[in-house]
């Protein structure tokens, strides 16, 4: 067997492709339902249903889409530049963290001033905590060539364990009852609901709006045109007088960043405090949804959505059939290499040797 | 300081020590084994859970103990499959691949657990392998056989990769493709044999934790064991003998935490000491970074006739 490479892709072949990958999951995932001992038909339907089914589901579903969406723009924008950032769930506790270090109640750990001054305040030490996150593991790959994947892993366990020491210290909610719990946030730090009476939150309009920055970074300045190059050939770029070293930098700074924010916009949105399951593992599905998305800023609202809508279903559907709501890991990952090999396939097609 | 000295005169100290670093051993040479053909398999930590998983439940079922680490093994392998398709055939990035590979098995194996056990919240139990009691060798005596294992591995894999004809074509592929291909070696069958025997071993790791170290299966149960094999693999210069050292140096320092903490007075909270072997994997992968000298095509697809 070998690939040969096509000489053009349709576009229709490219939208195409992680449709048909992502239907061709379903169906191999159906063999799991029929282990579970539940009717096929009725599971998707209930798993449709209680993520994109009703007003309540579709709230819910863009609710837990807004920390997908910011996950996944981090993801695209390191892996845009080969910069495999594994630790978007270290960068996102960090910048949770710096939010609440920041805007806790007084008397806690936050600062007393207005609202207007702190909450800006807020999110660029959140930004900043997450983007120094990233800044220690990119420096070593560019100086050292430390594999960032490894040092990015790592450095989650050792953030989720501060965390864990501080919410049993420090910055530990007094009034919790003994629960390990962080004060909470200034009640007028918090984001305002979208719709009334669901949990869907203004942090929505943030991450669309930011998937539209790195949108139109990637396409309209110059570190974008670097990440580009970067990302296809550091050797090349260097060469054609890309500065590599500064672009990556960049690339980490905004990575991280972009995570920080995803920490941030949770407390204010959804939580007001820290705790250590505030993320089942965000942070690792964002690179799920990045690859889902094809690298492209705005195929990541699309891709969070989906894989949103996906979880959220799970849950009711478990409630009403009993299959484990695993399946809904099991889809997003699934998904993830059918849709790496359908892209693959619009690409090159396979010859028999 | 009297404490440490306590700690380190103690037999049960080093009993604990050998028995964190065998899971390590049989994953660091799994990941050796992967990256020597020039392969990186970040499958390895969810191919762990899915050994520990799969091994476990076999032996639940009521298979004897050594065919629950053959069917772990056989689970290995079938990841490593799915890997060597993936980054072989279709020549995928092996970063996502792996991370790909890692949801995928872990999402299954937690799935699988829960459909098989659906109202259960004590795990269920079996007997686990028995220590050695007939070693007369006093640390070694106190483990089960799958540590002998580990062991043994260590030098048959030295002598595999570098006394074996098999062994030369593996680091061949590893460091030059095209040339190897030059010399009549297949370096697909090479580097898809090399995942699979790699991936087996991963999934023996997972095993170990469930049918030696406890007796049952949890979530969460791996946390990041196949990640530090990662890091280990570049500590250990891609040579299974200093993998070996690696592993039972990071173990030391596991064992270690694990004692201080537990001395009641510890003056610092209880995460330091648990953060101090994810501190040493990235001090010792700076460290060594410099004299560090990968496969030289390592994470580098082939394509036959493509440069």
């Amino acid at each position: 067997m070998r690939l040969e490479r096509r000489h053009e892709t349709s576009r229709a072949a490219l939208v195409l492709a992680p449709i048909g990958a992502v239907a061709f999951t379903l169906a191999i995932s159906a063999l799991l339902v029929l282990w579970a001992g539940a009717p096929v038909g009725r599971t998707y339907a209930l798993l449709l249903q209680g993520g994109f089914g009703s007003v309540f589901a579709w709230s819910e579903t863009l609710t837990r889409a807004i920390p997908l969406i910011l996950t996944g723009l981090a993801a695209t924008v390191a892996f845009k530049a080969r910069l495999f950032n594994i630790g978007a769930e270290g960068q996102l506790y960090a910048g949770a963290l710096a939010a609440v270090a920041v805007g806790g109640m007084h008397g806690g750990t936050g600062f007393e001033a207005s609202p207007w001054l702190l909450f800006p305040l807020m999110m660029v030490a959140a930004a900043l905590a997450g983007a120094l996150m990233l800044l220690g593991p990119a420096l070593m790959k560019n100086r050292l060539g430390v594999d960032e994947v490894v040092t990015t892993l790592l450095i989650n366990f050792i953030v989720l364990l501060a965390v864990s020491a501080l919410l049993d210290g420090p910055m530990k909610d007094p009034t919790a009852m003994g629960w390990p719990q962080s004060v909470s946030l200034q009640s007028d730090l918090e984001l305002n609901k979208l719709i009334a009476q669901t949990r869907v939150h203004t942090g929505l309009l943030w991450a669309v709006s930011l998937a539209v920055i790195v949108w139109a970074i990637f396409k309209h300045t110059v570190l974008g045109f670097d990440i580009r190059a970067v990302g296809a050939n550091a050797r090349a770029a260097a060469f054609a007088g890309v500065p590599v070293t500064r672009t990556v930098v960049m690339v980490a700074l905004l990575s991280g960043a972009l995570a920080g924010l995803a920490g941030a916009i949770e407390v204010a949105g959804r939580t007001s405090y820290v705790t250590l399951d505030m993320s089942p593992g965000y942070g690792y599905t964002g690179i799920v949804i990045a690859m889902l998305a094809g690298l492209h800023p705005l195929g990541v609202i699309a891709a969070g959505v989906f894989v949103a809508g996906v979880l959220v279903g799970a849950d009711t559907m478990s409630r009403a059939v009993g299959v484990p709501t695993y399946i809904a890991d099991v889809i997003v990952a699934a998904s993830l290499i059918a849709v790496l090999v359908a892209t693959l396939l619009t690409q090159y097609r396979v010859r028999r040797t | 300081m009297s404490d440490l000295l306590d700690i380190l005169a103690n037999a049960s100290f080093w009993v604990a020590t050998l028995r964190i670093a065998t899971p390590l051993i049989f994953g660091t040479l799994g990941v050796l084994l992967c990256e020597r053909a020039g392969v990186l398999n970040l499958g390895i930590e969810g191919i762990m859970v899915a050994g520990a998983f799969a091994g476990w439940l076999a032996v639940y079922a009521g298979a004897p103990l050594w065919v629950g680490v053959g069917v772990a093994a056989l689970t290995g392998m079938a990841f490593g499959l799915l890997h060597a398709f993936l980054t072989v055939g279709l020549a995928l990035s092996q970063h996502v691949s792996g991370l790909g590979i890692t949801l995928l098995a872990t999402a299954l194996s937690y799935y699988g657990y829960r459909v098989s056990f659906p109202k259960v919240n004590t795990p269920p139990t079996i007997t686990p392998f028995a220590p050695m009691e007939w070693l007369p060798i006093p640390v070694l005596g106190a483990q089960t056989p799958l540590t002998l294992l580990a062991l043994a591995l260590v030098p048959a894999v030295a002598w595999v990769l570098y006394r074996t004809p098999v062994g030369l074509a593996v680091r061949m592929v590893g460091e030059n493709p095209q040339a190897a291909e030059g010399q009549g070696v297949s370096v697909a069958a090479t580097r898809t044999g090399a995942i699979v025997a790699g991936s087996a071993l991963m999934g023996v790791a997972g095993s170990f934790l469930t049918l030696s170290a406890f007796n049952a299966f949890f979530f969460n149960m791996v946390n990041g064991r196949g990640w530090i094999c990662v890091a280990l693999v570049v500590f250990a210069s891609w040579r299974p003998g200093k993998a070996l050292l690696g592993a039972l140096l990071f173990a030391f320092f596991d064992a270690l935490q694990l004692r201080l903490q537990q001395s009641g007075d510890a003056v610092l909270p209880y995460q330091l000491y648990l953060m101090l072997p994810y501190l040493l994997s990235i001090l010792a992968l700076v460290l060594v970074a410099r004299k560090a000298s990968y496969p030289q095509a390592l994470m580098k697809p082939y394509r036959k006739g493509e440069r």
